[in-house]
């Protein structure tokens, strides 16, 4: 298995979009420090372009990089291995390449102008993105033969979760106004993990403190350690549980 | 000021005619202080020299000044009020007041003024006092370059730092005040003047207002402090030049304005606070060429108040400019400058050609469900947001400022 995630690891390595997008998020990230002056200025700043790019980019490569890796894929299925070695493989391949962008493009800036507790929860944060939209991807394309409608079924995943599911949530809070929502706020956010991701960094921020009631209660929850564990778990889900319906579509499937 | 010189020119003959020095201290006449205040006449200087003094309650009866030289301290030892004047034209200076003691029935001070006019309590210390000075119906009071420092406990055990109760032309100048319930504490005073203070990292308010009317404030910092400054049920007060800053909490507000009608605000700074001005039940109120910097909300204005106007002020930086919670708009926005104010200026002017409406829609929804906050910095909401400011639909149509400036206003 290693052994594939090594191959699969380098080849996406030597792809020119993983470089482009590391150096990309570099420039954003050194420029947004250097441009707001104020480290946390530039945090918020960095933090609307991570919860915009980083789903994006993961999602999108994740999905060509399937589809490119179709005969590869063929090829290792008719040698003795098993297919859920191979999805795997192609999971971690991806997860680890993006994972490595993002510690490079984001972590080095971070750890250069914000050494602290909110620069390593962005961090986090833009790694479980990045490792969540890798295995939506994986199980957007397994669902689907066709790359085209594959790469379409990504996008509009991500324009739910990135821009839908606020609307959504806006909507159900204007409907349900005359009830109390605040814990029903709680599992809205926990349901998208871009949203958990924005308020885990927002709750570090000094920001939190115009929350109020609800921000309270976020913070009570979500700062303690079990809330953070809460959390931890939370993404983990929105990685492992997407992979996992991935695994078991991908050994049923017709290749 | 005016009253001041005034009392200043009715004091100086008796001073200069004050036959009697009484010195207290060790290597002097006498080192009680009691003895001394029993045998002064009115009209004597007591002059306390540098040591340490623990006389339990010392009470002033009589028109005396008490200067101390090198700092004395007065030590309470935390069990009784230290200096207790009953007495008009009292003077104290000088001195280091500790350690009051606490009691839940009556309000234990460092200086306590009780009745008297004209008493003037000029650069003191006065630390770990339950109040730190307290006035209670006087008038003609200053109270000058003192330094009032608390101990930090909850809020129910602890005083005051400056506490006034129904006085009147009373001067508050260039005193330093923390770690106190509230810095500065006025409740039925008029015609009165705080200025040049710093009160900071107080538990509750850098200065307390309540039905005290005529009183002017400026030049004054209130930084870090539980909830800022609350004006409250008061009428014809003047808040100028101050700063307001560092309130930053839940419920915190840089100024709370509630009940209080027909004040001027004016060149003021908030800046870094949750809520910069909130105002409820506010009337005919100018708040005139402030800045409101990096607040949470600049102004937090509800339905209730009326007939106000925003003028010439700078809104830079703040999450929200203003919010309201109605539909009704009683109030006048003109010619300030807004940092997202986005329209043009053809015949260059300086006043921009669109009118800029302050109220956002997320600011709307917040208003209505705060839980909404849970979506702050949403792309959604940026969009939202764009959309409403194109065809206004649930924001209040009319809170608009129809002349907004290009530029920030500098002054």
């Amino acid at each position: 298995m290693f052994r594939i995630v090594k191959y699969v690891l380098y080849d996406i390595l030597q792809n020119r979009m993983v470089i482009g997008y590391t150096l990309f998020l570099l420039a954003v990230s050194f420029g947004l420090f250097n441009l707001s002056g104020e480290a946390t200025k530039g945090m918020v700043s960095l933090l609307n372009i991570i919860l915009i790019v980083t789903p994006l980019v993961s999602i999108i490569f994740s999905t060509i990089h399937f589809y490119n890796a179709t005969e590869f894929i063929e090829l290792l299925a008719a040698q003795p291995i098993r297919r859920s070695v191979l999805i795997w493989s192609e999971f971690l391949g991806l997860a680890g390449a993006l994972t490595l962008a993002v510690s490079i493009g984001i972590g080095i800036p971070v750890i250069l102008f914000a050494p602290n507790a909110t620069g390593i929860t962005l961090m986090l944060v833009a790694v479980a993105l990045s490792v969540s939209f890798v295995a939506i991807a994986l199980l957007a394309s397994v669902l689907t033969r066709d790359k085209a409608r594959g790469i379409g079924v990504a996008l509009l995943l991500w324009f739910y979760f990135a821009l839908l599911y606020d609307a959504l949530v806006l909507f159900l809070m204007f409907s349900f106004a005359d009830y109390p929502l605040e814990k029903a706020m709680l599992a809205f956010i926990a349901l998208n993990p871009i949203d958990l991701g924005r308020v885990l960094v927002l709750l570090q921020m000094d920001i939190s403190a115009l929350m109020g009631y609800t921000g309270a209660l976020f913070r009570e929850f979500l700062g303690t350690g079990w809330g953070i564990a809460f959390a931890a778990l939370v993404l983990s889900a929105w990685a492992l549980i997407p992979i996992l319906l991935a695994v078991r579509v991908f050994r049923k499937k017709d290749l | 000021m005016r009253y001041f010189l005034l009392f200043t020119h009715l004091l100086f003959p008796h001073w200069l005619a004050a036959t009697n020095g009484w010195h207290i201290g060790p290597g002097q006449t006498t080192s009680n202080i009691h003895q001394a205040l029993e045998q002064a006449q009115p009209g004597d200087t007591v002059w306390i020299h540098e040591g340490f003094y623990t006389e339990g309650n010392i009470a002033i009866n009589k028109p005396i000044a008490l200067i101390g030289i090198g700092f004395p301290v007065l030590d309470g030892q935390h069990n009784c009020e230290i200096i207790t004047i009953n007495a008009s034209d009292v003077l104290i200076q000088g001195l280091e007041i500790r350690n009051s003691g606490q009691l839940s029935t009556i309000d234990l001070a460092g200086i306590k003024v009780l009745s008297s006019d004209r008493v003037r309590i000029i650069n003191n210390r006065v630390l770990d006092c339950t109040f730190g000075i307290y006035l209670s119906n006087t008038n003609d009071c200053l109270i000058s370059r003192n330094e009032v420092q608390g101990v930090i406990k909850e809020e129910q055990n602890s005083g005051n730092g400056i506490h006034l109760w129904k006085c009147a032309r009373a001067v508050v100048e260039e005193n330093h005040l923390t770690g106190q319930r509230d810095g500065i504490y006025f409740e039925f005073v008029t015609d009165s003047e705080i200025k040049y203070n710093h009160s900071e990292q107080n538990l509750r308010y850098g200065l307390h207002f309540m039905f005290s009317h005529n009183d002017h404030y400026h030049h004054n910092r209130f930084h870090h402090n539980g909830a800022g400054v609350a004006v409250m049920y008061s009428r014809q007060v003047k808040m100028t030049e101050n700063e307001f800053g560092f309130n930053w909490g839940s419920s915190a507000y840089g100024l709370l304005l509630k009940d209080i009608s027909d004040s001027h605000i004016w060149k003021n700074r908030f800046e870094r606070n949750s809520a910069g001005v909130y105002m409820e039940g506010a009337s005919r109120i100018t708040l005139e060429q402030n800045i409101f910097l990096e607040n949470g909300w600049a102004l937090r204005v509800q339905a209730s108040c009326d007939a106000n106007t925003v003028r010439q002020n700078n809104f830079m930086g703040n999450s929200f400019d203003v919010s309201t919670n109605g539909s009704l708009v009683l109030n006048t926005f003109d010619s300030n400058y807004w940092d997202r104010y986005e329209g043009y200026d053809l015949n260059h002017d300086g006043i921009g050609d669109v009118p800029f409406r302050p109220v956002s829609l997320y600011a709307v929804v917040v208003e209505r469900m705060p839980y909404g906050l849970m979506l702050m910095r949403s792309f959604m909401v940026y969009l939202l947001d764009k959309a409403e400011k194109i065809i206004p639909s649930l924001t209040p149509e009319m809170l608009k400022d129809d002349a907004p400036v290009m530029q920030p206003i500098l002054w």
